[in-house]
Order: C-alpha cells, then structure tokens, then sequence
C-alpha cells in the first residue's frame, strides 16, 4: 500500500497540474524569456566564458534556478495553504496514510513541475541560439534537482507557520540563491569566505553540475553527492515533521 | 466503542480537557455539548488522531489510540467544524481522493461515490468545482466524503455551525438516518436544540471537565419537567417544577408577566455551572 498511497498523493497534484497545463507552460515562459533576453542577448552579448558563448554558460545555471523556485513553490505555497488555510491537510493526516508516503508522493509531484518547466526553458533557450547538451546524466541531475528542492518545499510548508513568512523564506534564502550560486558568473573571483558559504549551498553545485553536462561531460560526481545528500536529508527532514505536526 | 478513561489534554500550563472518562456505545448518537472553549472541539481531534494527549488512554473498537492508529482510521469518518474539501478539485474529485486514501477497489469506489452523491443529493453537481458550493452543500459533501468507506463511527464537529435552519435540520434527518444505519455518532454542538434532538445521551462539558452525563430527557427531568421565568428587577429569574400543574399554580402566585415552558439542556447548563451554553 505504501507505493499506492505514494501514487495516490501524486495523482491529486497531476489532476490540478493536468487541469492548468496550460496556464502553468505559458507562466513559466515569462521569468526564462526575461533572464535569455536581459543576460543572453543584453548584457551578455560579446561576453566569453570559459571559451564559449555567455549564453551557453547561464543557461544551465538558469535551468537550475528555475528548477528551484519552480520545484520548491509548487509544494511550498500549496502545501502551506492546505495546512495553515484550507486544512484539506487533515484529510491526509485522517486518512491510514503513512508520512512518508505524503512527504514522497508530494516531493514527486513538485519535482515534476519542476521539469517540466526546464523543458520550457530548453526549448527557448535552443530558440535563443544557445547550444546545450541534453543526455540521461543531465535529466537525472536535474531531476535530482528538483527532487531536493520540491523536499525543501515539504520542509518549509511544515514548519512555517504564517503565509508572509513563506515569503520571507523566498526573499532571505532562495533569491540570493538565485543570483549567488554561480548561476550568472563563475565565483571563482569573489573572497574566500563568501566563496566558502556559497559553495555550501546546494544551487551552486546544482548549476556547476549541469553546467559540465551541458557542455558534454561527465557526470561530477561531487556535486552529485552532495545534492544526493542534501536531498535525503531534506525528505527525512519532511518526514519527520510531518509524524510530529500533532500538536 | 468508544472507551475514554482519564484524558488530559494540556497547552503549556493551560488544561484543555481534564480528566475525561467516557464510553459510548456501539450504534450510540452521543453528543458532546458545551460553550466555546470546553474542550469538545479537543476531545474530538484527539479522538481522530489529530492531536495528541497528554495523559489517559482511549480505546476505538477494541483497538488501542497511539498503537494501531492506522487500523482505527479504517474506522473512522471524520466531519471537522471547518470546511476543508480540497478547493482545486471537484466534488467527485474530492470523494475519488478520499476513497484512494481509504484503498477501497476502483469499482466499489465508484459504486459507493454515486450511491453517496446521491444520498446527499449532489448528484447533479458532482462535476463542478467545491469553491463554486454554498457551504450547506460544502458541509453535505463533507458528510458524504466521511461515510465514503463506510466508517463504524462518524465523528461531527460542530456538524451544523453557520447554516441556516432549514439546512441545519435536513442534515439533522440525515445523522438520524445514518444513526438508523447502525453508525456510531459522536457529535459536538453548542446547539441545545441540536442536542436533544439528535442525541441518545450527552455529556456536558465545561472548561474541560464532565459536569453532567445522561440522556436530554432525564437530565432535564432531574432538574424539574417545567420552568417558570419572570423578569421583575431587571434579571431573568426561574424557578424548576416536576409538573405543570405545579408551574402554573405558582405563576398564578406572581404579580408580574411569567413564561412557563419545558425545561432544556441551557437550564441544565446555567444551573451546574451558572452561565448560559452560548456565552
């Protein structure tokens, strides 16, 4: 039964995803066009990175961001709003359903949004010019990708308690993220102890991950560890919130 | 059956529900009543594994809370006091799910979601979006969503809180109905009217603790079968009588306007605790 209860918490996110396909496909076209145009075709033309074009170097590190906040607010938002305003919640908690079975069923359905949302930004960004390599090791790291941070979703929709500090999370934590973590430039050049933090966290080896494999090499195992790592931590973590939500 | 022996339940230093003990019945109606902030609305999340004790045990057919949640949760219907249907689905949308949560067999589900669709009379709107419902029908489909996998007991917090009168007593015909089904009802109201007409027995409670316990009728009778009320300073006074003729006769006694009527659970209320239910 735990698989099924795994597939049953998944198909109630595809039912309201397949439902708002549409919408969902062309709202993720928006913040992309907006990096490729302003990055890409602005600010980057002429650029040299590493001996190819500026727009081949953002757009796996794009590809990675986008893989965050789109993985991480497709469980994060809706599961804080089931929990804290709705209480749909409580019928999964009602219901003979292991926490684990929600926490992985949930992480699932994040994930997929989350991909299929890099498939928009593939798609424009080969329309942009830029000349990315897509094999299995790039979609499993990016899958993993999406899986650790649809797990940080899980995780911040647990314990936080108000819908403004949801936003807060975003503000103080994901958005310098988004531009800290090697996303738009190599961080090569900035001071050893912001360096040290930004290489903690897990965007940057997300970004330098599917940078190499875009550009055709192997797959980092370094960075694949630790995203590895990061992302069991953070189911354990959902899972472990979610047994002891009872107040 | 519902066994609960000395359940504490605190919030830091404040004591929720203090050392209840109850056991209900198999195919009772039992009523837990009370104002805001007894403890029923507690006892009841407890009872569904919503929130834990602090102290006592409870028992649910047989089966031990805290050891065999999951096989209790078979069990058990659950109708919570706030409305909380998944607003992104529709209403067959939000029995599928429930049913899926519940393991029942594609075929039974379907079967038991048109049977119930029909039973709560949403056939006709089964298709359309939960948001788009009055919160009559919301409170409905609740009901239906509850008995989707055919519970033993049904649990109703608060079943009827903002829905106007004559939605209030169609769902009242359907907890009888499903009384008359052999369900176990344990419900919450702070509606005396609600009470004595739904329930077997009731309990009163009040900050937490169990003040009276027995059926509406007898708990009335204790007190005195008839009321007399009269208002001469400015406060309401009343006085209890076993019998009518008794009432009348001291009414006749009064120099100001009387009202004699039957007594009710408020009278059982005010006198054990000297406030009204609704305060």
């Amino acid at each position: 039964m735990f698989f099924y209860d795994i597939y049953t918490v998944f198909w109630r996110d595809w039912l309201v995803l397949h439902r708002r396909m549409t919408k969902f496909i062309l709202s993720r076209m928006v913040t992309p066009i907006l990096y490729l145009v302003a990055f890409g075709w602005g600010l980057g033309r002429g650029i040299k990175m590493n001996g190819g074009s500026y727009l081949d170097f953002i757009v796996p590190g794009i590809m990675a961001l986008n893989a965050m906040n789109i993985s991480f607010n497709s469980v994060a938002s809706p599961l804080n709003m089931m929990r804290l305003y709705h209480k749909s919640f409580e019928e999964y908690l009602i219901a003979p359903v292991s926490s684990a079975a929600f926490v992985i069923g949930k992480i699932l359905a994040g994930a997929l949004r989350g991909l299929l949302s890099c498939a928009v930004i593939f798609i424009l960004a080969h329309l942009f010019g830029a000349t990315l390599i897509i094999n299995i090791g790039f979609l499993l790291v990016l899958t993993l990708v999406c899986t650790l941070f649809a797990a940080m979703g899980v995780v911040a929709a647990m314990v936080i308690d108000s819908h403004e500090d949801m936003g807060n999370f975003s503000t103080y934590f994901l958005l310098p993220m988004s531009f800290l973590c090697a996303t738009f430039f190599a961080i090569d050049n900035l001071p050893v102890g912001l360096r040290w933090v930004i290489e903690v966290l897990p965007l940057t080896h997300a970004t330098y991950a599917l940078r190499i494999l875009g550009a055709g090499g192997d797959i980092p195992w370094l960075p694949v560890v630790i995203l590895s790592a990061y992302t069991i931590a953070l189911t354990g973590v959902g899972i472990w919130t979610l047994v002891h939500c009872r107040d | 059956m519902i066994v609960i022996d000395g359940l504490v339940k605190k919030f830091g230093e404040r004591t929720v529900v203090d050392k209840l003990s109850l056991h209900i019945e198999q195919g009772e109606t039992f009523g837990l009543l009370g104002p805001n902030g007894a403890g029923k609305t507690t006892t009841i999340r407890i009872l569904t594994m919503l929130t834990g004790a602090t102290a006592g045990t409870i028992t649910i057919n047989g089966w031990k809370l805290s050891e065999n949640d999951l096989e209790i949760k078979h069990t058990i219907g659950v109708v919570p006091q706030h409305l909380n249907l998944d607003v992104d689905l529709t209403a067959r949308e939000n029995l599928d799910l429930h049913g899926r949560l519940h393991h029942m067999p594609c075929e039974e589900r379907n079967k038991r979601i048109d049977e119930l669709l029909e039973y709560v009379e949403l056939t006709d709107r089964c298709q359309d979006m939960v948001q788009k419902f009055s919160g009559g029908m919301k409170r409905r489909l609740m009901i239906a969503r509850a008995l989707l996998h055919s519970p033993q007991i049904l649990f109703l917090d608060e079943p009827t809180v903002g829905l106007d009168p004559q939605v209030r007593r169609r769902l009242w015909d359907l907890v009888r109905r499903l009384n008359g089904d052999g369900i176990t009802v344990l419900l919450t109201t702070h509606y005396i009217e609600e009470a004595e007409n739904l329930c077997k027995r009731v309990a009163i409670l009040d900050k937490g603790k169990l003040i009276a316990l027995n059926s509406p009728v007898e708990l009335c009778q204790r007190l005195g079968e008839y009321v007399v009320e009269w208002n001469e300073t400015g406060v309401t006074e009343y006085r209890f009588f076993s019998n009518r003729s008794e009432a009348s006769s001291f009414a006749g006694g009064l120099s100001v306007d009387t009202v004699i009527r039957r007594s009710n659970l408020e009278d059982v209320f005010v006198e054990l605790t000297g406030r009204k239910v609704a305060g």
